[in-house]
């Protein structure tokens, strides 16, 4: 594969032909945060946390570093006032959701964030889609999927194949933020096939 | 509606590219709503992951998964619409059905949805029950529009 | 009949279906438009039908049933011979009409009186909402029935294909439409020619084309119109652009919920294809075409055009967010080249009359004349065609007659939720792609809406949001959530319950939106409100200050 020079805040880096911007930077040693991003699944380009500013023949843009790739003297900051109030925005308006998320404490921490910013909403899932994809991408078991949309957009997970799946797996639950993953997998129990669980588990039939 | 008449939709279909929503188009159509286990059905024939089309059928508002009544009210709320009162005639369709957008009445007479511009504008406001379009309507013109609608 | 194998061949059939017809016979020409619809014209046109079956089939008199004539706020419309308009017709005038003209007379109490001065007009060219217009694009409309290709026709229609076939070079043709400088009319404005450059000289054999005909926008309502009651200009545009480009395979991706505009488009291919104008060995050149048709079930984002190709291909319509164009990689991956409606319909023109011929239209940026859909506070609300570079007051007061009620004009919006409103002082600004995005109320689509002076302009902000975050996907942070608390914050303020912060709030929301959204729904999602907050920041902070629900 053949390589590009590119800069990432001042500092000369070679990364592969095809790769992303956060990529390069990871290979390079420098943070850029994200949300939705894992390295197993393919990039969503959806919390738009790892927006960088680059800047191609003089024009400047903000892109998201997940699905922006490297070109030559391509010229990158990672950090900005406005690279920085973009993602100090995108952090209230998810600690709207789950101010409690220690992940997004601690990025709100680095950003100077105000937690109370915005009207608190009652659904704690910042829908980074993360046990979404896994479960497609990784598991191929399709147990949970978004269902609607714009701001009623949400996960379920649909009890014939979760009843099935879900018990034996959690892998899910561990990538999840903010636990919500955990929490609407239990309430989906409760609710679709409470006491199979119990029954499977029980020493004897 | 019966399984082969849903298989015969599904066949009908099924080499087409985006098929399911060709699908769920056509049962929609037909049945006037999604029973789930049709949609099991057609995921399997498709051999797409039932996640997907659950996805996909809770995406569009044009799809119901629950029964809709026998008479469709579609209440325009497009920016013409609104500009011309809209709201108000909605706040008055919504007291006479007795439901909000989205619902259905208990005994299944009208479904209720809001929805944009379905461009007769110059008819604003509008309301549109079962494909018959009612222009220039006031909130006084509403119970008399939907009184003959049984 | 055969399909036609020859351009020669197409000249003569014209020629044939031109000698069969007799232009002194007269013609009622019935429009079946959207709002004429509504208001029952198909009532009107049967009450003609009958009328003219009584006087028997040697009368020679024909009723044509036609697609949107443009005056929606005078339907049901009835064009007579010699172009004579008669308004708001019912079917009982039937009879009158029919004898009246038949002895070469006018029925004075239905041609267009003026609301003041009473002075009438009998011809569409002194109608003061026609007369105003240049109407390239829809003024074939109350020509043609559009369930027969032969009207399409005998207005010349299909020569530009032919030329474009015959005599022209694929690259001849993509050269004349760059030299144009078609704009996009989708909302873009992007220039057509070079879209269509990109994705012929992207690598790889297979190209697609694509109508957009998913007009969402609130307030425009022109596509449909031009497309149902013309398909066939449309359909030749796009297999112009298919030559040129080198795809064989288009889509034509429209709304569901339009059941005359798909019987108009699945007639058009069905009866294009037996002609012989669609399909393999189009008119003997070897070149082969063919369209499908695929349906949005009724969210706005999928009018996006990565949103689009994704549901063409069966996915849920999200943009994609992918730095990659999708005239290079676009439906499976594949070279895509997608345009609006009315850009197609622009093509033939710009074949058969030349590039030089197209400039001499419009302004220096702008060329050519665009469909304009106006809707709102206005007298005369329809379907308007006017060069660019037209003053708004033109239309808004010449073409429009002003605002009902005797009320001042407070805004115009262009753009619907993507756009902006701009304060009635600027109303002399040109109908023109960058003038009017430098003002903050870019044309998008084309939807002009008029707004009163009792308009609350809190009001429309609030409303535009609100239909965005329901016709979200809801994929990204900044859309989804910005888009959630913006409305909050206005919705707040419309209730009286307006906090001090508020206007900081917004435009931080504001700003973030526009800079990080992952499409242009998102993006543009703010506009409307930054035009508020451009013009009419007074009224917003006299709200918040004072806590009143209402102006």
């Amino acid at each position: 594969m053949s390589e590009v020079v590119m800069q990432i805040d001042g500092k000369e880096v070679k990364a592969g032909d095809g790769t992303t911007v956060l990529q390069a930077a990871r290979s390079a040693g420098i943070r850029i945060p994200t949300l939705c991003h894992h390295d197993k699944l393919e990039p969503f380009g959806a919390c738009r946390m790892c927006m960088v500013e680059v800047e191609v023949r003089g024009r400047k843009n903000y892109v998201v570093s997940c699905l922006y790739p490297v070109a030559k003297d391509l010229l990158v900051r990672t950090r900005s006032e406005r690279v920085d109030k973009i993602r100090r925005v995108i952090l209230e308006e998810l600690l709207a959701h789950a101010p409690n998320s220690p992940e997004l404490v601690a990025l709100a921490a680095e950003y100077g964030a105000d937690r109370d910013r915005f009207d608190k909403d009652p659904s704690f899932c910042i829908l980074c889609g993360l046990c979404v994809r896994y479960c497609a991408e990784v598991k191929g078991k399709n147990a949970v999927d978004f269902i609607e949309r714009g701001a009623r957009r949400e996960i379920s997970f649909i009890p014939e194949i979760a009843a099935k799946e879900c018990w034996e797996c959690q892998e899910c639950f561990a990538l999840c933020p903010t636990s919500y993953a955990q929490a609407a997998y239990f309430l989906t129990e409760a609710l679709a096939f409470p006491g199979r669980r119990k029954k499977a588990s029980a020493p004897s039939a | 509606m019966r399984d082969d008449e849903i298989d015969k939709i599904i066949e009908k279909h099924r080499s087409k590219a985006g098929d399911l929503i060709h699908v769920l188009m056509e049962i929609q159509h037909e049945n006037h709503w999604l029973p789930r286990d049709v949609l099991h059905r057609a995921a399997e024939a498709l051999d797409i992951p039932f996640s997907r089309v659950m996805r996909v059928a809770t995406l569009y508002k044009t799809f119901s998964l629950t029964p809709k009544g026998r008479h469709e009210v579609h209440v325009c709320t497009g920016i013409s619409c609104h500009l011309r009162g809209a709201a108000k005639l909605l706040e008055t369709v919504q007291r006479v059905t007795g439901i909000k957008p989205g619902e259905t009445d208990a005994e299944a007479r009208f479904s209720l949805e809001t929805g944009s511009c379905l461009g007769s504008c110059s008819l604003a406001p509008e309301i549109i029950v079962n494909g018959t379009h009612h222009a220039r309507m006031t909130p006084a013109k509403v119970e008399d529009v939907l009184k003959d609608y049984q | 009949m055969n399909r036609l194998q020859s351009a020669a061949e197409l000249e003569n059939f014209r020629a044939g279906i031109l000698a069969a017809r007799d232009p002194a016979k007269p013609c009622f020409a019935v429009c079946a438009g959207a709002a004429c619809d509504g208001l029952d014209s198909a009532r009107v046109a049967s009450a003609f039908e009958a009328e003219v079956a009584k006087l028997g089939p040697g009368a020679g008199v024909e009723v044509r049933v036609t697609g949107c004539h443009g005056y929606c706020e005078k339907g049901p419309n009835v064009v007579g011979p010699h172009d004579i308009c008669y308004f708001e017709v019912k079917p009982e005038d039937a009879p009158e009409i029919v004898a009246r003209t038949v002895d070469g007379e006018v029925v004075e109490r239905l041609v267009y009186a003026h609301p003041d001065t009473g002075e009438k007009a009998v011809h569409m060219a002194d109608v003061p909402f026609y007369k105003h217009q240049t109407r390239l694009l829809i003024g074939d409309n109350t020509r043609i029935d559009p369930m027969r290709i032969d009207d399409y026709l005998a207005v010349g229609g299909y020569a530009a294909l032919a030329k474009a076939l015959f005599q022209m070079t694929p690259d001849q043709v993509l050269d004349e439409v760059k030299q144009a400088n078609l704009r996009g009319r989708g909302g873009g404005g992007f220039p057509a020619g070079q879209k269509w450059e990109t994705a012929k000289n992207a690598p790889g054999e297979e190209k697609y084309v694509i109508v957009n005909a998913h007009e969402g926008e609130p307030g425009a309502f022109m596509d449909r119109a031009l497309f149902t009651g013309n398909p066939h200009k449309v359909l030749e545009g796009l297999i112009i652009g298919a030559w040129a480009i080198g795809s064989h395979r288009g889509f034509i991706y429209t709304r569901h919920d339009a059941p005359q505009l798909i019987k108009h488009i699945e007639t058009a291919l069905a009866q294009a294809e037996g002609y012989g104008l669609l399909g393999e060995n189009i008119l003997g050149s070897g070149f082969d075409f063919r369209v499908e048709v695929h349906f949005d079930v009724g969210i706005f984002v999928s009018g996006e055009s990565s949103a689009l190709m994704r549901s063409i291909e069966g996915n849920p319509p999200e943009p994609r967010p992918k730095y990659i164009r999708t005239s290079v990689a676009g439906i499976w991956d594949k070279p895509s080249n997608l345009n609006n409606v009315e850009t197609w319909a622009n093509v033939p023109q710009i074949i058969s009359r030349g590039a030089d011929w197209y400039k001499s239209i419009g302004t220096e940026g702008s060329k050519g004349t665009k469909l304009v859909s106006l809707s709102g506070n206005v007298v005369n609300s329809g379907v308007v065609e006017v060069p660019m570079g037209t003053p708004l007051r033109k239309i808004v007061y010449d073409i429009g007659g002003g605002i009902p009620g005797g009320k001042a004009a407070k805004a115009v919006h262009f753009g619907g939720p993507m756009g902006g409103s701009i304060p009635a002082s600027l109303i002399d600004a040109p109908l023109d792609f960058d003038e009017l995005a430098k003002l903050g109320a870019p044309i998008g689509a084309g939807g002009l809406l008029v707004m009163d002076e009792d308009t609350d302009m809190v009001d429309v902000a609030r409303y535009f949001l609100e239909f965005l975050t329901n016709e979200s996907c809801g994929k990204c942070v900044p859309c989804r959530e910005g888009m959630r608390q913006t409305l909050k914050v206005l919705t707040n303020i419309t209730k009286g319950k307006g906090r001090s912060g508020d206007i900081a709030r917004l435009e931080d929301l504001s700003d973030v939106t526009g800079a990080a959204c992952l499409c242009a729904l998102g993006r543009t999602a703010s506009d409307p409100l930054k035009s508020m907050l451009r013009y009419f920041r007074d009224e917003y902070e006299t709200r918040i200050a004072g806590g009143s629900a209402v102006r």
